[in-house]
C-alpha cells in the first residue's frame, strides 16, 4: 500500500458563537492515496465543505479547527503559519468551488488570472508563463485558447468557466485537489463533460482528488475511495465499489436508494424520513438514530466510533459484533 | 388571559432576541441611547428646568452682557456656562435651542417619512407610469445635494412671503423643505422592500379574499417594511439636525427671535475673534453630541437589522 | 458603448431642460420682476413700457424660449441686489469656487481611500478604530462647527493661517487663481480641509464596507486558495473591485462638494459662487438663484457623464456587446 498524501486525524472544526461553542465537523480522520478521487457525500450542513476549507487552510471566522491534524507528504500543515500555508495553496493543493460564474475575477482577463497564479509559484518568465496559460486552456479543451486568452470572464459560457477554473487550479500540477462541487451549479448537460475533462486531467497528471458532492452518482461515476458524512461525522469509510453495492450504514443505505439505477426500473427511489439535525440539536448517543429504521437503545445512549467491518469502516452500533471477531 | 401571555412571549422573545443582545453587549450604544433620552428630555421640559427664560426680555439686563463660565474669574454660578452679548445665560439658550432643534428636526422627519413611505408604497406595489413618475422624480432630486434643495425652498419662500409672514412661517418653511429633501431614501428602501412583499403568499391571499389595495398596503406590506425604515428615519433624524442647525447657521432658517442650536452658533460666531469663545462653542459642542449619539444608534440599529453588513 | 453614451447624453439634456423649466419659473414667476428693477415711484405707464421691453407680455412658450436661447449663450439678466450683469458675477467667483472644490475632492480621495482600505482590510485593528472614530466624529460634527473650529485654533490663537478671504490672486486671462502664490496657498487650507471632511468621511465609509463586500465573494477566496499573496489579493484583486462602485459614488459626490461650497464659503467669506448664491436668496435676488440652478446642474451632468465613461473604462462587463459571448 502507497504512502498516503493527505492523512486527517481525528479532526474538529467548531464555531464559537454567544451560545456556545458548535461542533460542525466532529472527529473525522482519513487518507488521500496519491492520484486517487476520494470522495465525501453527505447533504448540505453535513460538514463537506468546511472539511475541504480546513485542509486549504481557508476557514472562515469564527469557524476555526479545534481538534485534530492534518499532513500532506508527512507534514504537518494545519497550523502553518500564513507565509508556508499560502506557498501549498495552489501549489500543492488546489481548490474548485461550486460556481465558476462568480469564482473568475470579472475584471481581469483570464489570460491575467492563470499567468499570475503561474508566475506566483514557479520561476517562469512571463513569456513562458504566456506560453503555458495557452497550452492549459487548450488541453482543458477550450477552442481558440490563443485568442480566449485575452477575453474577460463574461465573455465565457458557465461550462467554458469552469474548464477555466479547473485550468487555475491545475496550472502549477499541485498534487492533490479540492473539487467542492464542481458541477452543482452547471448544466445537467455539460455536468458529465466536466467531470469527465477532471478526471482525465486528474490521471494524466497524476494528481488525487477530494471531490466534495451531495450527488452519489458523480461519486460512484469517478471516486476509488469515499468518505460518506452526517451531521459533521463519517459514518461509513471505504472503496467506492464496496459502499456503491453494499452500503452497510443505514444512511449509507438511504442515499444508495437515492441513486435512480437502470437495474431495477420496478423499484421505487427510497427516501429518507426526515431532516439531517442542525448543529444546536445533534441527539445524544448516534446522530442519525432519530431517523434511522434499526435503532435501539445503544444508538440512543452511545456514540459509534468507526468500526472496521471489511472492507469497509462504519459507525454503527449493528456492526458491532463483526469488529470483535476481526482485529482491534 | 391569553392577550396577557401574548405580552410576555412578545416581551420575553424581545429580550430574547439578538437586537436585544447586540444591544445589551455594546457599551456604546447604551452611552449613545442615555445622552440621546436626556438630550430629547431636557430639550422638551426647557421652560421648566432652564434656570433662565431666555425668552422673556423683562428678565434680561445687559450688565450681565459677555459673563465668562463659572470656572473664569469674572463667572457666576448664575450662569454657569457664562452668558451671550445680550446677557441671555448661555445653558439656558441651549435647552431652548434645542428644543427648536429638535422640533424641526422631528416635525421635517415624521413628514420626510409620511411621504417616502407612501410614495414608496404606492409605486412598488401598483408599479407602472405611477412608479416611473416617482421614480424619476427621486433620480433627479437624489443627485442634488439636500442642503441645495432646502436653501432652494427657504428662497423661494423669502420671495413669496411678504417679510413679516416670512418670520411667523420661518419655522415651517423650514420644516417643509427639510422634510421634502429627505423623503427619497425612505422611497427607495420602502419601494425595493414592498416589491419583495407584493409576491409573498399573504399579500396573494389577502389580495384573493377581495381587501383593499389600500388596506393591504398599509395594513399587510407596511407593518413589514418599517425595520429598515425605522433605520434611515434614525440616521435621518441626525442629518435633518445637522440640515437645520446648518440653514440656520446660513441665516436662512429659523429667525433669531427663536433661536435654534445653528442660529446660536450664527449669533456666536462674530464674538470669537474677540475671545468669548463660550458663546459658540458650547451650542456647538451641545450639537455635536446630540447628532453623534442619535448617529451611534442609526449605525447600531443598521447592523442589528442587517447582520450581514458586519 | 456609443449607443449607452448617447442615451446618457439625451438624458442628461433632458435633465437640463427639466433644471431650465424650474429657473425659468423661478425667473418668471417668483416675485415680480418689474416691481423688483424699479423704485416705488414709477408710474404704471412706465411699469407697462418695461413689461413690453422685457417682453414678459409674450406668450409663455415664446418667453422660454427666449430665456433659454439667452442661457446657452451665457446672458442670464441683471441681478437685482448688485445692478451688474449676473454673468459678469458669476465669471469673477466661479475661478475661487472650482479652485477651492478641486482641491478638497482631492484631499478626501488622497486620504480617504486609504484610510476605507486599510480599515476594510484590518477592521480589528487598532488603528482602524481610531479611522473608525475619526469617521464618526466627521459625519456628526457639521462643516460650519469645522470652520469654526480652525479658524478659533489655526486663525485665532495660532496666529498660523488667514481667517478669510484667498490671499493674493493671479490673473490668467479671465481665469483668477490662488494656487499660484504662497498668500493664496496658506489660504485654500483651512477652506479645503473644511469642505473636504465630509466627502473623506463618506469615501472612507464607502471604500470600506465595498472593501468588506468584495472580500467575501467567491472570486477572492478562490485568488486565496490559489495561493496568491495577501498583496496581489488585496491590492489587486480586491482594490480594482472596489473601486468600481467608489468611482460613481465618488464622482456623485464631487458635484456636492461645489454645491456644500456655499457653507464653507460662508464661513470663511471665501468669495466665490456659493457665498454670492447665498446672498442672492437674503436678498430674494431672483436672477443670480436660478442663474446658480442652472449652474450646478450642469456641472452635475457633466460630471454624471465623465463618470459614466470612466465606468466603462473600468468595468470589461459595460465594454462589450452581448454577441461578443461564444458558445461553450
Amino acid at each position: 500500500m502507497p504512502e498516503p498524501l493527505l492523512k486527517i486525524e481525528h479532526l474538529g472544526i467548531e464555531f464559537h458563537t454567544r451560545r456556545g461553542t458548535l461542533v460542525a465537523v466532529d472527529d473525522i480522520s482519513f487518507d488521500v492515496l496519491p492520484g486517487k478521487v476520494f470522495g465525501i457525500v453527505g447533504e448540505s450542513g453535513a460538514g463537506k465543505s468546511l472539511t475541504g476549507q480546513a485542509i486549504i487552510g481557508l476557514l472562515e471566522p469564527p469557524g476555526r479547527i479545534g481538534a485534530g491534524r492534518i499532513f500532506l507528504n508527512d507534514q504537518r500543515i494545519d497550523q502553518l503559519p500564513y507565509h508556508q500555508m499560502r506557498r501549498i495553496r495552489g501549489k500543492k493543493i488546489g481548490m474548485i468551488f461550486q460556481d465558476p460564474l462568480t469564482s473568475l475575477n470579472p475584471l481581469y482577463t483570464v489570460g491575467k488570472q492563470l499567468v499570475e497564479t503561474i508566475l506566483t509559484h514557479s520561476e517562469m518568465t512571463p513569456n513562458q508563463a504566456h506560453q503555458h496559460t495557452i497550452a492549459l486552456l487548450d488541453e482543458v479543451g477550450i477552442p481558440a485558447a490563443e485568442k480566449r486568452i485575452g477575453h474577460y470572464p463574461h465573455q465565457f459560457s458557465g461550462g467554458m468557466r469552469q474548464r477555466v477554473v479547473i485550468a487555475l487550479a491545475l496550472c502549477v500540477s499541485p498534487s492533490l485537489i479540492i473539487a467542492d462541487e464542481p458541477t452543482t451549479a452547471l448544466d445537467v448537460s455539460i455536468q458529465a463533460q466536466i467531470i469527465a475533462l477532471l478526471k482525465g486531467l486528474c490521471k494524466e497528471h497524476d494528481t488525487a482528488v477530494i471531490l466534495i458532492t451531495h450527488d452519489m452518482g458523480v461519486i460512484a461515476e469517478i471516486s476509488d475511495r469515499v468518505a460518506v458524512m452526517y451531521a459533521g461525522r463519517l459514518v461509513e469509510v471505504g472503496e467506492v465499489r464496496d459502499i456503491v453495492k453494499n452500503p452497510k450504514h443505514p444512511y449509507s443505505q438511504g442515499l444508495m436508494g437515492s441513486i435512480p439505477s437502470l437495474h431495477h426500473k420496478s423499484e421505487e427511489l427510497t427516501q429518507i424520513e426526515g431532516t439531517m439535525p442542525g448543529l444546536m440539536e445533534i441527539p445524544p448517543g448516534c446522530a442519525f438514530h432519530p431517523r434511522c429504521p434499526h435503532a435501539f437503545d445503544r444508538c440512543r445512549q452511545r456514540r459509534p466510533g468507526l468500526i472496521d467491518t471489511k472492507p469497509s469502516k462504519v459507525a454503527c452500533w449493528l456492526f458491532e459484533n463483526e469488529d470483535r471477531s476481526g482485529n482491534t | 388571559m391569553k392577550s396577557v401571555l401574548r405580552i410576555q412571549d412578545t416581551v420575553y422573545r424581545f429580550f430574547d432576541s439578538d437586537i436585544w443582545y447586540s444591544f445589551k453587549k455594546s457599551k456604546v450604544t447604551i452611552a449613545a441611547a442615555c445622552v440621546t433620552v436626556i438630550m430629547i428630555l431636557s430639550a422638551f421640559t426647557a421652560p421648566w428646568i432652564a434656570p433662565h427664560n431666555t425668552f422673556d426680555p423683562a428678565t434680561l439686563d445687559l450688565m450681565d452682557a459677555f459673563t465668562p463660565p463659572v470656572w473664569y474669574e469674572d463667572g457666576t454660578p448664575k450662569f454657569l456656562l457664562g452668558t451671550d452679548d445680550q446677557g441671555r445665560d448661555i445653558f439656558s439658550t441651549i435647552l431652548y435651542g434645542s428644543r427648536i432643534s429638535l422640533f424641526v428636526a422631528f416635525a421635517s422627519m415624521l413628514l420626510a417619512m409620511i411621504l417616502g413611505v407612501t410614495l414608496g408604497l404606492v409605486s412598488g406595489y401598483l408599479g407602472g407610469a405611477i412608479e416611473s413618475i416617482i421614480m424619476r422624480i427621486a433620480d433627479v432630486q437624489i443627485s442634488f445635494p439636500a442642503i441645495l434643495i432646502v436653501l432652494l425652498i427657504s428662497g423661494l419662500a423669502r420671495s413669496v412671503l411678504p417679510n413679516v409672514r416670512h418670520e411667523e412661517m420661518a419655522v415651517w418653511v423650514l420644516i417643509f423643505a427639510i422634510g421634502i429633501s429627505n423623503w427619497v431614501h425612505f422611497a427607495r428602501t420602502v419601494r425595493g422592500s414592498t416589491m419583495v412583499e407584493k409576491n409573498m403568499e399573504y399579500v396573494q391571499s389577502a389580495r384573493v379574499i377581495g381587501r383593499r389595495r389600500a388596506t393591504i398596503m398599509f395594513r399587510h406590506i407596511l407593518p413589514n417594511v418599517m425595520g429598515p425604515v425605522l433605520v434611515i428615519g434614525t440616521i435621518g433624524l441626525a442629518v435633518a439636525v445637522l440640515t437645520e442647525a446648518t440653514i440656520s447657521f446660513l441665516g436662512v432658517g429659523v429667525p433669531p427671535t427663536e433661536p435654534s442650536l445653528g442660529t446660536l452658533i450664527r449669533i456666536g460666531q462674530s464674538f470669537l475673534f474677540a475671545g468669548e469663545w463660550w458663546i459658540v462653542i458650547f451650542p456647538g459642542v451641545a450639537l455635536v453630541i446630540l447628532v453623534l449619539a442619535v448617529n451611534l444608534l442609526g449605525d447600531w440599529m443598521r447592523d442589528a437589522l442587517n447582520p450581514k453588513l458586519r | 458603448m456609443p449607443a449607452l453614451i448617447i442615451r446618457r447624453i439625451i438624458q442628461s439634456v433632458l435633465v437640463m431642460l427639466t433644471v431650465a423649466v424650474v429657473a425659468f419659473t423661478l425667473f418668471r414667476y417668483v416675485g415680480d420682476p418689474v416691481s423688483q428693477m424699479v423704485g416705488q415711484e414709477t408710474t404704471i405707464a412706465e411699469r407697462e413700457q418695461l413689461r413690453e421691453d422685457l417682453g414678459l407680455n409674450d406668450p409663455i412658450i415664446v418667453q422660454f424660449v427666449r430665456f433659454a436661447l439667452n442661457t446657452v449663450q451665457g446672458k442670464f439678466g441683471i441681478s437685482f441686489r448688485l445692478g451688474r450683469p449676473v454673468n459678469e458675477l458669476f465669471a469673477e467667483r466661479l475661478p475661487a469656487t472650482l479652485e477651492l472644490s478641486l482641491v478638497a475632492a482631492l484631499f478626501s480621495l488622497v486620504v480617504g481611500i486609504p484610510m476605507g482600505v486599510y480599515t476594510g482590510l484590518y477592521p480589528d485593528r487598532v488603528l482602524s478604530k481610531v479611522f473608525q472614530t475619526i469617521s464618526l466624529i466627521g459625519i456628526s460634527l457639521p462643516t460650519f462647527l469645522i470652520g469654526i473650529l480652525l479658524i478659533l485654533f489655526f486663525g485665532v490663537l495660532l496666529s498660523w493661517l488667514p481667517t478669510f478671504g484667498r490671499g493674493d490672486v493671479i490673473q490668467l486671462g479671465w481665469w483668477s487663481t490662488g494656487l499660484l502664490t504662497a498668500s493664496g496657498l496658506k489660504a485654500v487650507v483651512m477652506p479645503a480641509f473644511t469642505l473636504g471632511m465630509f466627502q473623506l468621511t463618506l469615501i472612507m465609509r464607502l471604500v470600506r464596507s465595498e472593501m468588506m463586500e468584495v472580500l467575501r465573494t467567491d472570486y477572492i477566496k478562490f485568488a486565496r486558495a490559489r495561493g496568491l499573496t495577501n498583496r496581489t489579493v488585496h491590492f489587486g484583486h480586491a482594490l480594482k473591485n472596489t473601486l468600481v462602485p467608489v468611482i460613481t459614488i465618488t464622482g456623485l459626490q464631487l458635484g456636492s462638494i461645489i454645491a456644500f461650497a456655499i457653507i464653507t464659503e460662508t464661513v470663511f467669506q471665501w468669495p466665490g459662487m456659493g457665498l454670492l448664491f447665498l446672498q442672492s436668496i437674503q436678498f430674494a435676488d431672483v436672477p443670480v438663484m436660478s442663474t446658480y440652478l442652472i449652474l450646478i446642474a450642469f456641472f452635475f451632468v457633466v460630471i454624471n457623464l465623465i463618470v459614466d465613461i470612466l465606468y466603462h473604462v473600468v468595468d470589461p462587463r459595460l465594454r462589450f456587446d452581448k454577441s461578443v459571448v461564444l458558445g461553450h
